[in-house]
């Protein structure tokens, strides 16, 4: 980055640490807490969305539908989470090349081949003479729709709770103002149930922050792969010998990590004594009383 | 929504040009002086300078990819990448699930590295989870403590976990000889695999051949002797 960083090995002290740390490898190591951020950024909601439908289909009076949200959170909560990233995705993966095979191939031979999975060149995602960005950016995209199945699956086990939290009252008395059932659900039963389901969505979220490293799982390069491979002892083939720090780095993401919880915390709460506001619950009387 | 979205997705990726086929090669990069990632973050070592030669003489296009070890296999099986070079010797195992080209680097030696001339290698050894060495280690009648990357298997021993790494000797010796005497070589060399090969999927016969050749032509015109000397020093063996 710097001139007198043209000899890395020459160069000592102060200079040194400032040549190391803006290498190549450290910058990529900084961006990928910009792509951490950004995964959570995408796959809190996309996991709350999935939640939500699943709540609501597990809560649906047609059976099927609700045989359908029931089951996707008893399925995807009982498979442990490693294997979801490991095969789930190698499955989407091939599943996606397969039907793009079925449009734009000519040869529509069994992909399955043995142990290789084989279509044309055609209908590989992204392509393979497609840029580098492509692939990271297909990876990406894999990664926060797995997290969200997986994440969604636990949020719609919170929500379907949460909805049935609220009080039986509330709802009939708005069927006795003679509010249809989606008038009821949208009015009281959603703006109502956010309070009872906040602790176990904060929950999630935090071990969403944390589940992160399975990124790499995925072929994403994340904050941890980054700092075990820029921690690890280097020999002097690479520029910048040293020990092993593995050790300094892992402390560096531990702060990163207890800061990043630590905001997360004061946001959902203050997100909590915003839903409480006005609410027949403990807090909520609590407010009322702290007000008066 | 979703399918919209992936469908729009699909479109716009399969819209991105369409130049000569991409061969992509897949490697560790942790594995130096064979295969790592540089201070540029940059694919760098005895393999990259090999890969990209026997591109240009194949004449391919080629691309490099990264993939945890573990995962290297079935991620060419895959397609997610068409070439495996990351310094995986050739066995009969492998072989029955993929194909290797003809070796690009002789069959070398492994070895235990540890503490103290003395350590016991029928105790705790380390090794890297599915390599010969590995193999080796847990038929030798050692308790085997496996890792999944090779700066793991040293940092074992360094901090006492396991009383020695067994691993290319190749991959130790210049740990060895930068750890100021720390590290020794113990015990004597065993001879494993028959040498690093590339690895392809079975159907690719096609590029076999081609890169076959091209690994012939940089054996013949001792090019590659040039390279083997360049990463691994004077004393390593040679074609």
């Amino acid at each position: 980055m710097f001139d007198a960083c043209a000899d890395p090995k020459s160069i000592e002290g102060l200079t040194w640490a400032a040549c190391y740390l803006t290498s190549g490898k450290h910058i990529d190591f900084y961006w990928s807490f910009v792509t951490v951020l950004l995964l959570l950024a995408l796959t809190a909601p996309a996991a709350l969305a999935m939640g939500f439908a699943g709540a609501t289909a597990a809560r649906s009076r047609f059976l099927p539908i609700s045989i359908l949200g029931k089951g996707y959170a008893a399925i995807v909560r009982g498979v442990p989470d490693i294997i979801f990233f490991l095969f789930f995705v190698i499955a989407l993966d091939q599943g996606i090349e397969y039907l793009k095979s079925l449009a734009v191939c000519e040869d529509h031979a069994w992909p399955w081949q043995g142990l290789e999975f084989r279509v044309c060149p055609e209908a590989k995602v992204p392509l393979g003479k497609s840029s580098a960005f492509w692939h990271q950016a297909y990876g990406f995209g894999l990664a926060v729709f797995t997290f969200a199945i997986v994440f969604g699956a636990f949020a719609a086990n919170v929500l379907y709770g949460a909805m049935n939290a609220v009080p039986r009252a509330q709802l009939e008395t708005a069927e006795a103002y003679g509010m249809s059932h989606g008038q009821v659900f949208r009015r009281i039963l959603v703006p109502q149930m956010w309070v009872y389901a906040l602790p176990g969505l904060s929950n999630l979220w935090m071990i969403l922050i944390k589940a992160t490293p399975l990124l790499f799982l995925l072929g994403v390069k994340d904050i941890v792969y980054w700092a075990r491979e820029l921690g690890g002892s280097k020999t002097q083939a690479y520029e910048y010998p040293h020990p092993d720090w593995r050790l300094w780095y892992f402390l560096g993401l531990l702060v990163f990590y207890l800061i990043f919880t630590k905001v997360s915390e004061i946001v959902l709460a203050r997100l909590s004594a915003r839903l409480s506001h006005g609410q027949a619950t403990a807090a909520g009387e609590a407010q009322r009383k702290a007000a008066a | 929504m979703k399918r919209l979205l992936l469908a729009t997705a699909l479109t716009a990726l399969s819209g991105a040009a369409f130049a000569q086929d991409v061969v992509r090669l897949g490697t560790e990069g942790a594995y130096p002086p064979f295969n790592f990632i540089n201070d540029a973050g940059e694919v760098a070592g005895f393999e990259r300078e090999v890969g990209d030669e026997l591109c240009k003489r194949a004449s391919l296009t080629c691309e490099w990819v990264t993939n945890e070890w573990d995962s290297i296999i079935p991620n060419l099986q895959s397609g997610n990448y068409d070439v495996i070079i990351a310094g995986m010797s050739i066995t009969d195992e492998r072989d029955e699930v993929i194909d290797f080209t003809q070796n690009y680097f002789p069959p070398a030696a492994s070895a235990y590295v540890a503490l103290a001339a003395d350590a016991d290698l029928k105790g705790i050894v380390a090794a890297q989870t599915s390599t010969i060495q590995a193999g080796y280690v847990a038929e030798s009648g050692a308790t085997l403590l496996e890792f999944a990357t090779p700066d793991e298997t040293i940092a074992a021993v360094r901090n006492g976990e396991a009383v020695a790494v067994f691993a290319d000797k190749d991959f130790l010796a210049p740990i060895v000889a930068e750890s100021n005497g720390e590290l020794m070589f113990v015990g004597e060399p065993v001879q494993l695999g028959g040498g690093v090969g590339l690895g392809l999927r079975e159907s690719d016969a096609e590029l076999k051949e081609k890169l076959n050749a091209a690994i012939q032509s940089m054996k013949d015109d001792g090019s590659l002797n040039a390279l083997i000397e360049k990463h691994f020093g004077p004393e390593a063996a040679k074609f």
